[in-house]
């Protein structure tokens, strides 16, 4: 081929890459294919033929209160990571967005230095603060909350978890922030508003997209949270991770640990699928403004 | 936005509450790791080297953490690899299937950690690759697989192909303009992809605690059973070895960036 020839793909060429482009992504879907497609497969088929083909597991899951109980603390205590998550995230993103790039650098750090630690390591620090001779304890009870258990309960837990979570829960939030013209709040207020009427109909309407974005991640992560519960947690604080780790190691029940463990991905799955749509039209009304 | 004085006041306060609940328990390892006593009660008591000596001498530490390192750096290489021609298949694909293949190659971030798990595991007691460094690399570079993806995807929409075009209508062949012209300019998103992948693997605990045997134990695996067992400090001053190094590469990196950067303009 001489280099003075057009350089316009020819539509055999274009055959040749879109063969070539499927090639290229070969090696990482039979990767995927067989490292979580396969035993994904493998916990299904188990949950419906252990010990014998049926239902059996999922209606012993879904029959016995324990597991009931498990389910639902595992939705309430990712909500109110959520919650937590939303609360202290919010004011902490719009700080972001109001202040000179000198102290914003300052807040990123703060964010990001919890990923610099292991995530292990970062859970021992919680299991090191709550213990019932740490700090905290010793912080509330010289203010006059005597006997507050903080370590191996549910708050404990989301204290711990709300903390790993809350930088994914911060940066989808100050991305749309920043995307925020103010000129619109400086309307509303040249046309009467009061401040806080302009923030609660004007920039928090606005902001909505990010707070969407960010719960749905951090509610799906927490569902499956396991090393946090499993070292902070109590007895009482057990997530549906922790009962799927004890059903298939402590108890070799693979039907059931995989029905268990079958319900966690449905949950998680529907939930994506809930929030897509509406997370996609969301951003595309923040983008037409 | 303007805000009152008190409104101000508050939004700070409230702010360096969260920036301190964010930090401090970082930081709290490192105290502890010079604790005199065989204690992780705070605050650690006297100074010693103790710990750290343990971490170096102490053979159930210093193979754990080699392991971590063999395993992670094998992941960084093989997920950099299969994630860049991923990214690139991708980026040369009608939308539809492109779209399609990336929601699949980005499911091992939203499948719960023990559910993948308990499914690696069972696939491991068949296949023998219990406890073995080939179980560990595979799983840990699917897992790595889509941080390459994206970094690389991000870098490759930027990309302008152009200038491919233009190597080749000087005569270039594919191979040459990959390498003078394409690799050069998305080298940003394959490193970010390789640190990325390396950190992945090194940091991951839920699928290890499962594939891990008493020979092969990773460091995240060793610190876990360390917790559980006893109130060992070695575990804070391995904390803060970690984050110091960490602090020294991303804080070199950041360094070298900005002077690239101040060199360039």
């Amino acid at each position: 081929m001489s280099a003075l020839e057009p350089t316009t793909p020819s539509a055999l060429q274009r055959a040749g890459w879109a063969w070539r482009s499927y090639a290229l992504t070969l090696p990482a879907l039979l990767l995927l294919v067989a490292v979580i497609g396969y035993p994904l497969l493998t916990i299904v088929l188990r949950s419906l033929s252990e010990p014998q083909w049926g239902l059996q597991n999922y209606a012993w899951f879904f029959g016995a209160p324990v597991n009931l109980t498990v389910l639902q603390r595992t939705f309430t205590i990712s909500a109110w990571v959520t919650v937590v998550c939303v609360l202290c995230a919010y004011p902490y993103a719009y700080l972001m967005t109001a202040v000179g790039p000198r102290v914003r650098l300052v807040l990123v750090l703060c964010v990001l230095i919890p990923f610099w630690v292991s995530g292990v390591v970062r859970t021992l620090s919680w299991v090191i603060l709550l213990q019932d001779s740490g700090v905290i304890n010793s912080l509330l009870r010289s203010a006059g909350f005597d006997g507050v258990r903080l370590i191996r309960t549910q708050t404990g837990v989301v204290i711990g978890m709300a903390q790993v979570l809350l930088p994914f829960m911060i940066l989808p939030l100050y991305s749309v922030m920043k995307g925020i013209d103010l000129r619109l709040v400086q309307a509303a207020r040249s046309l009467g508003a009061r401040p806080s009427r302009a923030f609660f109909t004007v920039y928090l309407p606005l902001s909505l997209p990010g707070v969407y974005a960010g719960a749905i991640i951090v509610f799906i992560l927490a569902l499956g949270f396991y090393i946090t519960p499993a070292l902070l947690g109590g007895p009482r604080s057990t997530m549906l991770s922790t009962l799927v780790q004890t059903q298939v190691l402590s108890l070799l029940q693979w039907g059931r640990g995989g029905a268990m463990g079958v319900v966690l991905l449905i949950a998680t799955f529907v939930l994506l699928a809930l929030a897509a749509p509406v997370m996609r039209s969301r951003y595309r009304d923040a983008g037409r403004r | 936005m303007e805000m009152k004085p008190l409104t101000r006041l508050i939004l700070g306060l409230v702010c360096l509450l969260v920036a301190i609940w964010l930090v401090a328990p970082t930081l709290v390892v490192v105290p502890m790791s010079f604790n005199e006593n065989k204690s992780l009660a705070f605050p650690p008591q006297g100074f010693s080297w103790q710990w750290y000596q343990n971490f170096a001498t102490n053979p159930e530490w210093s193979t754990s953490f080699l392991n971590s390192l063999k395993v992670a750096s094998l992941v960084a290489v093989l997920a950099t690899v299969l994630g860049t021609l991923a990214a690139f298949g991708l980026d040369r694909m009608k939308a539809r299937p492109a779209n399609l293949l990336r929601m699949l190659m980005l499911t091992p971030m939203v499948v719960p950690g023990v559910v993948l798990a308990i499914g690696i595991y069972a696939v491991y007691l068949d296949a023998q690759l219990v406890g073995t460094l080939t179980g560990f690399v595979l799983a840990h570079t699917i897992l790595a697989l889509p941080f390459v993806l994206i970094a690389v995807s991000a870098n490759l929409e930027v990309f302008d192909r152009r200038l491919e075009t233009a190597a080749a209508s000087l005569g270039a062949g594919a191979l040459t303009t990959f390498r003078t012209v394409t690799l050069p300019l998305i080298l940003p998103g394959i490193l970010s992809g390789l640190l990325f992948a390396f950190a992945t693997s090194f940091d991951e605990i839920v699928v290890s605690l499962f594939i891990t045997n008493p020979y092969l134990k990773t460091l995240p695996v060793q610190i876990f059973s360390s917790i559980t067992r006893d109130a060992d400090p070695t575990v804070a001053a391995v904390g803060t070895i970690l984050l110091f190094a960490t602090t020294i590469l991303i804080g070199g990196g950041m360094l070298l960036l900005g002077r690239e950067r101040k060199g360039r303009l």
